[in-house]
């Protein structure tokens, strides 16, 4: 009901779960669809976990408040704890599991558990666990392309200091990065 | 022009930059604190004035000031914020000067919380301030409709020499959305004939709300309120979302108001003849409408974020034609689409039952 597609994504301040929505969504308008973006602001911003509610669809979108997502991209522990149980049965998580020992506790769900901090150290510095999880999630779901959220991030890069500007590679090798763990069956999926 | 992502918020203080808003005085509050910062970006690029002022009492006396010489003028803030505007507000509406107020509700009461909520419906429309007065209140569900009626706000304030709010909340602030700027649309009145611009050989202007001669300030009132009811004949807007043939009629405001539209779909979808009642402009209320919406339904449900507020201006519109039942979350809890699809679910078959019974009996 909240769409064709609805994801959380939540982590630590300082991780881009936050970003990684935003990139969703212009992405989503580069594909000429719906989207909302609606993030937890306040206390939860200093410290603990952050976390945003992304709506993709063909269709007008009604709420941006999600009661059960498709998909929960859990950069922590914390948000796996937090966000478990709102993925809808049949939907998946993913989990950074270079910050969750957590045991998982849903068998009506798939997990898809990614190193997410060590497999960054492979890729030039800085890199980006947020990006790779989205091309990870964007892989797997297809529900944009992955072209699009490029795009984005070149229109991005335009308009951003020469300091961030400069990430823009970092950005694309990540995002490819993250898909390919999906395309090349690298993580259990 | 094409789609851009845009935040509630931001999408507010780029409308009025359209609008022509020239000055923008406000002080920060979450969670609107971004209007003030694109405001603070955008406005001295432009040459237009931006002030942080030291209170939230300063920027609406700062709007008078701008508003009595004809200039478009706006302060924003929140909750506790524009509690301490009320009698500027009625001071304003006493001495007819133009402004807009923008209020993105957090929860209260007290200093509260900086979550989403709309515990200031009565704040809005029944006001903190003394005396017989109103204020044009809009009320934005989408950040589409946020930049719309911030143009309208604009429009109104002029139009009618009256403040306009727009009433918001955290959801709305605070997501974003695509959505389409466009230019403004309205033609503005010529201030002309009683703004002051400094007399030049003209009789000399008073703008005041100090009316002292006996019958004088009583002779506004009533003036004041033929403008009321040129405003409620000219501007009554509301979006009817299903109602033809619903037999429950959901009534909310704002943000409640899309999320209650995600669980009519749901219900709909389910065979259940269910609609949604919007009111746009919240004064004026679409009394009217709502009765006669009431009269063809079995029921209606007034869903809001406080403890029941617009209920009241519900219940004396409905005015007895069907039963009103009341769901909502004071002070920062949110309904969630399952929230109130099961709320549906709950009266709906109640609805049922009761005429089966009924049904029974003859």
């Amino acid at each position: 009901m909240n769409g064709d597609m609805s994801v959380i994504i939540s982590g630590f301040g300082g991780q881009g779960a936050l970003f990684a929505g935003i990139l969703l969504c212009h992405a989503a308008v580069v594909e000429g669809k719906h989207t909302t973006w609606f993030p937890a602001y306040g206390a939860e911003m200093r410290g603990g976990a952050v976390n945003c509610s992304v709506n993709i669809s063909d269709s007008d979108v009604p709420s941006p408040i999600i009661d059960e997502a498709d998909a929960v991209i859990a950069l922590n522990d914390a948000s796996q704890e937090k966000f478990e149980h709102k993925v809808k049965s049949g939907g998946f998580m993913i989990i950074n599991s270079s910050l969750s020992h957590l045991k998982t506790k849903r068998t009506d769900i798939n997990y898809i558990k990614i190193p997410l901090n060590e497999l960054a150290q492979k890729l030039t510095q800085p890199a980006f666990v947020n990006v790779i999880a989205l091309g990870a999630f964007l892989e797997k779901t297809k529900i944009l392309k992955i072209e699009s959220v490029k795009e984005v991030m070149k229109e991005m890069a335009k308009t951003v200091s020469a300091k961030k500007a400069a990430l823009l590679p970092n950005n694309l090798e990540s995002i490819d990065f993250g898909a390919n763990l999906i395309r090349q069956q690298m993580v259990t999926a | 022009m094409a789609k851009v992502l845009v935040k509630g918020n931001e999408a507010i203080a780029q409308a009025a930059i359209n609008a022509g808003c020239h000055c923008y005085f406000g002080y920060p509050i979450t969670p609107q604190s971004e209007i003030g910062e694109y405001m603070g970006k955008h406005m001295p690029e432009l040459g237009r004035v931006f002030i942080t002022a030291e209170s939230e009492l300063a920027s609406i006396n700062m709007v008078i000031g701008a508003g009595t010489t004809g200039t478009k003028a706006m302060t924003s803030s929140s909750s506790c914020g524009i509690a301490l505007m009320q009698e500027a507000l009625s001071a304003m509406c006493c001495a007819e000067v133009p402004g807009v107020i923008v209020s993105v509700m957090r929860g209260g009461p007290g200093l509260g919380n900086i979550a989403p909520a709309q515990g200031d419906y009565f704040q809005a429309l029944k006001g903190g301030g003394n005396g017989d007065y109103k204020i044009i209140v809009l009320s934005p569900s989408t950040v589409q409709e946020a930049i719309d009626l911030t143009y309208r706000a604009f429009h109104l304030a002029l139009k009618y020499r009256n403040p306009v709010m727009l009433l918001a909340d955290g959801v709305l602030g605070q997501m974003m959305e695509p959505a389409e700027f466009g230019e403004y649309p309205y033609k503005d009145p010529d201030v002309s004939q009683w703004a002051l611009d400094g007399a030049n050989n003209r009789p000399a202007r008073n703008i005041v709300s100090l009316h002292m001669p006996e019958g004088e300030m009583e002779m506004l009132t009533n003036r004041i309120f033929k403008k009321y009811e040129e405003v409620a004949k000219n501007e009554t807007t509301y979006e009817d979302y299903l109602l033809s043939d619903a037999k429950l009629v959901l009534t909310a405001f704002g943000s409640v108001a899309r999320v209650a539209k995600a669980a009519v779909k749901r219900a709909r979808d389910n065979g259940m003849k269910v609609g949604l009642f919007r009111p746009v402009t919240l004064f004026p209320f679409p009394d009217k409408d709502l009765h006669d919406t009431a009269q063809k339904a079995d029921m209606i449900l007034d869903l809001e974020l406080n403890k029941g507020q617009m209920l009241l201006d519900v219940r004396s519109a409905v005015f007895g034609a069907c039963p009103v039942e009341f769901y909502g979350r004071p002070a920062g809890g949110l309904l969630t689409p399952d929230m109130i699809y099961n709320k549906i679910t709950e009266l709906y078959s109640k609805l049922e039952n009761t005429q089966k019974a009924e049904a029974g009996v003859r």
